[in-house]
């Protein structure tokens, strides 16, 4: 039965720079590049030395605690370099493209025929599994477990974020093709969540519990989705997929091929020209981002959008999850009497001298300044009007800051994925950096339940 | 170069060395620091500590500017008698009550703000983080909430018993259990019961002139009250001088009228809960009720001691006194009150509650918010523990109806399972 979640906790950050929907053809990269802090707690095991040729979708390496789990390269070319940091840590793997890409091609599976351990296997040798994320955790799911539910947001409200709708759109096909193999995986439903049942591509997907989802910024995070759906609740396993990810799995099950192609939003106030650009996963963010050209000397490139994302400089990759990129101002400037004079040009959720909430709006052009240093937790009940779930924001922080197992599993930490306290952190007064600590929490607690 | 650019040069010169954070707290007085979001999110929001203590300061101004002029006003008021046909400009707001005013609460305000951050500065110092904002706020509270007359040395101890023990053993800032500002009242009220309550304390000057053919006294109202004199209190004060706050008292919470409009701002700005406000206010008028049936049901002579507070009507309760200063800005402290939402309905009626409760029992000393908050302080956490415990059971009963799958290699893991039972 299909859902409406209505949010009224939460925060709408409107930034200057919004990607104008029209799509350009990135210049191809020479190098790509996996990045391997994107797969988070996976452990890298090298199926090649450097200097071999790899075909696009072949795997080039394995999670170390799981053998059958690959990843494969996103194009073809020459292994040129395994950039490894401390203690041989493997950092990023550097693949040199071809000018003809080759495609390691397996033939495609019919999946209404195929059992559920064939779809898992097709999908963990290929390469597409990593799309596949689970909570508790948010981690690459384990492929053992059986998830109750699967849950896919199709529905963007991060401060500059790509649209989903005009990512997904024309790609029909593979997403319905995806959701087939999915909905074998689980004996639950897939839920789906958009902002407009109306104009979503996934309006016409059959096997899916679609729901609207409305109200502000994180209603369109699948933490506040599954918190308002169908919580997690202690041993239960949800897996999430991000919706562009649905466009590879599914060409992968049409096709057999392993595509990388990707649309991307390239936003910011930094950026001259915000618009859409089609690339490849792994390729240099400089293909596209001095095609729309920069502002300013002094700026942040963020792989991801301002929230989640990470930094990044103009000479790395694009991330292997990633759909955003953004380049807002660098804020490292002192500011004259900062903490005392009336504030216009920033967000704040208070009205102490800061004007905000005057006007609705307006657009603003955010820069990473902190606006302040970091404190112990001091004010109270900020962090409630715009953390829309079901949990104690402050006192689950607390409870992964002191490392007490018990208290943040009762308090709900199975449910909550780094993102979901990115407003929080946004609106923080004491500048903690939450995101930090609930992934350190999460980890912990990975590392001790298991 | 710019003092920005040689504030910047300092900075780096300090950088890792002892002085540094004596150095810093200067420096992001004057300037926001250059630092940048490097872990999480890369926006915040214009918001930080000092701004939010700040805010409450400027709250607090008013009531400040009152409380010298009021200084002025009861001391020319206890020598001369109260003017005939009282007029603000004429009586109140004049230069002589604002000289006399400054002259005594000034140096209050300047050793409360000096000792206390002096020693915030040297535990800054020596363990190394940060100066916090926390005292800003509370080197302010300090001399509003104390008697004029009350001797510097007498309240530079008492700061620094406040600072150190109330909060900077906890860890400082953000970590203390009690209100570091009423901590240093209780320390005084305990340790100097002479010069924190009486008729001669609240008057600027009636204590030098105590036995002497020039006196004066003052009683406070709840004074008054206790000692029975309710009739003596009406012919003195009428009810717009109790709301107005030109009444003694301790320096800065006499004018429930600026109380009212500082606590309108504060939540206005949402810097401070509505909810601890609107909830102790509410706890206070229920206590006042019941004291008030108490006396219509005849169950209280009119000689007993309690009588003269228990018939006082019980919303007056919350113009006169400490209340209302109380509710507004020191039960609003997030750090040492409740912290959840309902929580702070709860812990804020309490205190209400609790603060007319006291203020009637206590025998010598007829104002009880100041120990109300301390003791609800000390219980907010408990009733944080069991307001969250009602979310743990929300998701523990949710659990009965868990979804929970086997493992997809289940034939071994069952297995493995059935023979370690």
């Amino acid at each position: 039965m299909s859902k409406d979640v209505r949010i009224k906790k939460g925060l709408n950050i409107n930034l200057v720079g919004a990607a104008e929907q029209t799509t350009s053809q990135a210049v191809s990269s020479n190098v790509y590049a996996l990045n391997l802090d994107d797969f988070h707690g996976i452990t890298p095991k090298m199926l090649f030395k450097e200097g071999v040729e790899v075909k696009a979708g072949e795997p080039i390496f394995y999670n170390k605690s799981r053998e059958d789990m690959l990843f494969v390269s996103p194009v073809s070319g020459e292994l040129v370099e395994i950039v490894r940091g401390a203690r041989r840590r493997i950092l990023t793997l550097k693949i040199l493209a071809d000018k003809e890409q080759v495609f390691h091609e397996v033939a495609p599976m019919d999946i209404e025929k195929a059992e559920t351990s064939e779809i898992i296997e097709m999908l963990l040798k290929s390469g597409c599994w990593p799309f596949i994320k689970q909570r508790p955790y948010d981690v690459i799911a384990n492929p053992d477990k059986t998830p109750k539910a699967i849950f896919i947001s199709g529905y963007n409200t991060a401060p500059l974020a790509a649209d989903v709708d005009y990512l997904l759109q024309g790609k029909e096909r593979e997403v319905q093709a995806a959701i087939n193999a999915l909905g074998k995986l689980t004996p639950g439903t897939i839920h789906v969540s958009v902002g407009n049942t109306q104009t979503s591509p996934f309006a016409a997907i059959k096997g899916i519990e679609l729901h609207k989802v409305s109200g502000p910024h994180p209603a369109g995070l699948v933490g506040t989705q599954i918190n308002k759906i169908d919580p997690v609740n202690k041993g239960e396993i949800v897996w999430t997929i991000a919706p562009q990810d649905l466009i590879i799995i599914g060409e992968f099950l049409l096709t057999g091929r392993f595509n990388a192609e990707r649309t991307i939003a390239l936003a910011g106030s930094c950026i001259k020209a915000p618009k859409y650009y089609k690339t490849k996963i792994g390729a240099e963010v400089s293909t596209f981002l001095y095609a729309s050209g920069v502002k300013e000397k002094k700026f942040r490139l963020i792989n991801g959008n301002v929230l989640t994302g990470y930094r990044i400089s103009p000479e790395a990759h694009l991330g292997f999850y990633n759909t955003t990129v953004t380049a807002i101002p660098e804020g490292d400037d002192y500011e004259l009497f900062g903490w005392n004079k009336p504030v216009f040009n920033k967000i704040s959720t208070t009205r102490a001298l800061t004007f905000s909430w005057l006007s609705g709006k307006k657009k603003y052009d955010l820069d990473t300044n902190t606006n302040g240093e970091h404190r112990a937790f001091v004010v109270t009940g900020g962090y409630e009007e715009v953390f829309p779930l079901d949990i104690y924001p402050l006192q689950l922080l607390k409870a992964c800051m002191v490392k007490d197992l018990d208290e943040m599993e009762q308090l709900g930490l199975y449910e909550v994925a780094p993102e979901d306290f990115s407003l929080t952190e946004f609106i923080c007064i004491s500048k903690q950096p939450h995101q930090k600590i609930i992934r350190e929490g999460l980890d912990l607690l990975h590392q001790e339940i298991g | 170069m710019g003092l920005k650019e040689k504030m910047h040069k300092q900075k780096l010169k300090y950088q890792g060395k002892k002085m540094a954070p004596a150095f810093n707290a200067f420096h992001t007085f004057l300037f926001t620091p250059n630092e940048t979001t490097h872990s999480g999110g890369h926006i915040r929001v214009a918001d930080d500590l000092k701004r939010t203590m700040n805010t409450v300061i400027l709250a607090l101004v008013p009531c400040l500017l009152f409380g010298i002029f009021n200084t002025g006003y009861q001391h020319y008021s206890a020598i001369n008698g109260f003017p005939e046909n009282f007029s603000l400009l004429e009586h109140f707001i004049t230069w002589d009550n604002f000289i006399l005013g400054a002259v005594t609460v000034l140096p209050l305000v300047i050793v409360s703000y000096g000792v206390g951050l002096l020693v915030e500065f040297i535990f800054a110092v020596i363990k190394g983080h940060e100066v916090e904002e926390g005292y800003l706020v509370t080197g302010m509270l300090v001399p509003l909430i104390v008697p004029v007359d009350t001797p510097l040395w007498m309240l530079a101890v008492a700061v620094v018993f406040g600072v150190v023990i109330g909060k900077e053993v906890f860890g400082g800032t953000g970590m203390n259990i009690l209100n570091p500002a009423l901590t240093i009242r209780a320390f005084l009220f305990f340790a100097y019961p002479t010069w924190m309550s009486g008729d001669k304390v609240w008057v600027h000057g009636a204590v030098e002139r105590a036995g002497t053919a020039d006196a004066i006294s003052g009683e406070t109202i709840l004074g008054y009250l206790a000692q029975g004199n309710t009739q003596e209190m009406y012919a003195k004060y009428d009810l717009s001088e109790m709301f107005f706050g030109f009444i003694p008292g301790s320096v800065g919470e006499t004018s429930a009228f600026l109380i009212l409009l500082g606590g309108l701002f504060l939540i206005f700005a949402k810097i401070a809960s509505w909810r601890i406000m609107l909830s102790a206010v509410l706890g206070s008028l229920a206590m006042g009720l019941i004291f008030n049936a108490v006396v219509d049901f005849g169950w209280i002579p009119e000689y007993s001691k309690f009588y003269g507070l228990m018939s006082f009507d019980f919303w007056k309760h919350l113009i006169v006194g400490g209340l209302a200063f109380g509710i507004v800005y020191m039960a609003t402290d997030p750090v040492t009150g409740s912290q959840t939402n309902r929580g702070k309905w709860i812990y804020g009626f309490l205190i209400g509650f609790l603060s007319v409760m006291i203020r009637v029992f206590n025998p010598g000393y007829p104002e009880g918010v100041f120990l109300a908050i301390l003791l609800m302080n000390v219980f907010a956490p408990t009733i944080d523990h069991y307001v969250v415990r009602g979310n743990v059971k929300r998701r523990l009963k949710r659990l009965k109806n868990a979804t929970i799958l086997p493992d997809r290699v289940d034939g071994t893991a069952a297995e493995l399972k059935a023979e370690t039972v």
